[in-house]
């Protein structure tokens, strides 16, 4: 055992006196980043100093550490792509990267990640961007403290902030991701964490699943996106903790759930969306603990939703809490807190004695004339509303919640 | 009309009626916000309360004070008055009594509570300006009744009637139309249709507080601008000031042809 220890001790020195440090400037021997791999060694670091290069296409293909010192600029001058990553083992850290190549048949990235393990991408800014990070069949990577602001106007022309394509097991956390066409986006990714990132103002989604399974994202928050989370066609994904607010339009929602299997969702918050969760087509979720509030829908069911748990989560003052499309009902509601429950509690056990109905007649009739929505609030609506509740024709007559809470809910 | 209108107006704050209407609205903002405990919820509540209640007791009271005061009335008609001057002095002193009744009692609690310093001051603000000109409107209709009708039966039950139609068939007939039409596009038809009623046309505002998050969910270019910019807002308050000068100018114009 200590012989083994010693010899580790003793290649770990040695791989230590091999490896070498490059610096890159202007007024060094090596003056661009491409003839700074080129020379490299394995293993070597290659530190680049403050500094303008105009560089496009670099490609690593040997394991090396990439450091800048003080955010040297990385001009692609939109010619195309400008770092791409094909060894295992890359790390990157602290370089401005800007102004990538916009092609409408390749898609040209600030920096790419091609069937690597074990990569490392950290506080990188990216600006001018067509794709952002963009990992393609790799696995086991880290990416950390990015910032990512792209000009991003229409879908057709702009690109994803970090996207992960066949890739598994990566971690993604502290990102900033803004003004670009999916903020995250997942296909045929699994395993991976998602994690404490921000996500604002982007064309189509803040976070984006497709095919993708197993993977969880907590603690991030999505704001004024086109849509904050498209989730679709995947299955258990775990979503914790998220803070989805004021996605608002026409087909905007806090959160999209579309052939969704065996989900968890848990402790999120949904503020001020068009519509909180929209969900079609979605199976055995569990909805716990989440707070809808000021949304215009907290919950829009499209149909083809079976066994889905929504367990004490808090409903407040949304225009509208659950929308169903059918009256057909297969989901279970369950001590949840209602804002607009009017029942009393005359046993005194926090529990209301009365069951309450949270599909109302008027969100059927605005699903089939949208136009109506103009009279919600009138006393007429109410009082349809009422007798609705009293002997429910359009709605799911079993949608009940039987153990309304009297008080809001705190975990 | 001044005179009048200061007679009008302190005849009313004498009465019992302003002090039930005063404390009835003492009550409810305390009640709200001591029991509530809740900011939210307590201005949907009064957002009913006004958009009902404000229209009705408006309604009531004006036909009611113009017939206990028509001898009155006629004793001063005898005089050198002008007669516009006589009735829209006595509408004022009616209208501006039951909104201070309306300002006031809502408005104490409210700022006892702490409203100065709360971001709920703007929709609060908004909902007590909507009551002022539902009782402005409301005490008008009221007074045009009462000038068309000697019986007094019969304007109380044409008020009434009004009042029924503005708060809940109007809505009705709406949505009829609106579900009957559904092929067609609406949404001009539907803001029309608001416009033409001061109860939903305050709802409106009120909603554009509120809700703006369900109503921005709709597709259609008219409707998108009307509740996302300040377009609807503006426009819906130029309606109101209409829906108070149309039954003002009848008042008017009815009262000097009024036989007596």
């Amino acid at each position: 055992m200590k012989h083994l220890f010693s010899f580790i001790a003793a290649i770990l020195m040695a791989s230590s006196t091999i490896a070498q440090t490059i610096e890159v400037c202007k007024s060094c021997p090596i003056s661009s980043l491409k003839d700074a791999i080129t020379q490299a060694k394995d293993f070597d670091t290659i530190i680049v100093k403050k500094g303008t290069y105009k560089e496009y296409n670099i490609i690593i293909n040997k394991p090396l550490t990439i450091i800048g010192k003080k955010y040297p600029v990385i001009d692609g001058e939109l010619k195309g792509e400008i770092i791409t990553i094909i060894s295992d083992n890359v790390t990157v850290d602290g370089l401005f990267i800007i102004n990538v190549g916009t092609s409408y048949t390749e898609d040209y990235a600030a920096i790419r990640v091609q069937k690597s393990k074990n990569f490392f991408i950290q506080n990188l800014v990216l600006e001018k961007l067509f794709f952002g990070i963009y990992i393609e069949k790799s696995r086991d990577g880290k990416v950390f403290h990015n910032k990512i602001i792209g000009d991003a106007v229409e879908e057709y022309n702009s690109g994803n902030g970090i996207q992960l394509w066949y890739s598994k097991n990566i971690q993604i956390e502290h990102n900033f991701v803004q003004h670009v066409r999916d903020g995250i986006y997942l296909e045929f990714s699994d395993d991976c964490l998602i994690k404490n990132n921000v996500s604002t103002l982007n064309v189509r989604y803040g976070l984006h699943f497709m095919f993708s399974n197993d993977d969880t994202y907590q603690n991030n928050t999505f704001e004024n996106n086109g849509a904050g989370v498209a989730v679709m066609f995947s299955k258990r994904i775990k979503m914790y903790q998220n803070l989805f607010k004021e996605n608002w339009g026409t087909a905007s929602y806090g959160m999209l759930l579309k052939e969704i299997n065996d989900a968890e969702i848990i402790g999120n918050i949904f503020e001020d969306n068009t519509i909180g969760i929209n969900i079609e087509g979605s199976n055995r979720i569990n909805y716990k603990h989440n707070t809808f509030t000021n949304n215009g829908w907290a919950i829009k069911v499209k149909g083809a939703c079976y066994t889905n748990k929504f367990i004490e989560n808090n409903f407040l003052y949304n225009s509208f809490d659950i929308a169903y499309n059918s009256n057909v009902n297969d989901n279970e509601f369950n001590k949840n807190y209602w804002s607009n429950y009017t029942g009393y509690d005359l046993d005194k056990n926090g529990i209301g004695d009365v069951p309450y109905r949270p599909v109302k007649l008027f969100s059927y009739i605005v699903n089939r004339t949208p136009e109506t929505i103009i009279l919600l609030r009138s006393m007429f609506i109410d009082i349809i509303d009422f007798s609705e509740k009293v002997s429910p024709v359009f709605t799911p007559d079993d949608l009940l919640d039987n153990n309304p809470q009297i008080k809001k809910l705190t975990w | 009309m001044l005179k009048i209108l200061k007679y009008s107006f302190y005849d009313l704050m004498r009465s019992r009626w302003s002090y039930v209407y005063f404390a009835f609205y003492l009550l409810l903002g305390v009640v709200l916000l001591f029991l509530n405990n809740d900011l939210s919820k307590a201005v949907i509540t009064l957002m009913n309360v006004i958009i009902i209640l404000v229209p009705l007791i408006g309604t009531i009271f004006g036909v009611m004070y113009y017939y206990n005061s028509k001898e009155f009335t006629e004793l001063l008609l005898a005089q050198p008055l002008k007669r516009s001057s006589i009735f829209l002095g006595q509408y004022l002193g009616v209208a501006l009594s039951l909104s201070m009744s309306l300002i006031l009692g809502l408005g104490i609690p409210f700022m006892f509570y702490g409203l100065f310093k709360s971001s709920a001051i703007w929709d609060f603000s908004l909902l007590l300006i909507t009551g002022t000109f539902l009782t402005l409107i409301f005490t008008a209709l009221a007074f045009n009744i009462a000038l068309s009708n000697e019986n007094k039966i019969k304007g109380f039950g044409y008020a009434i009637l009004l009042w029924l139609f503005l708060a809940v068939i109007y809505d009705g007939l709406f949505l009829m139309t609106l579900i009957m039409f559904e092929d067609y596009p609406l949404d001009k038809l539907s803001l029309v249709g608001t416009m033409l009623n001061p109860i939903d046309l305050s709802r409106t505002l009120i909603l554009l507080k509120l809700d703006i998050s369900a109503l921005l969910g709709y597709t259609g270019a008219v409707f998108k601008q009307f509740f996302g910019t300040n377009f609807g807002l503006i426009v819906s308050f130029i309606m109101l000031t209409v829906w108070v000068v149309l039954p003002v100018l009848r008042i008017t114009f009815k009262a000097k042809k009024k036989d007596f």
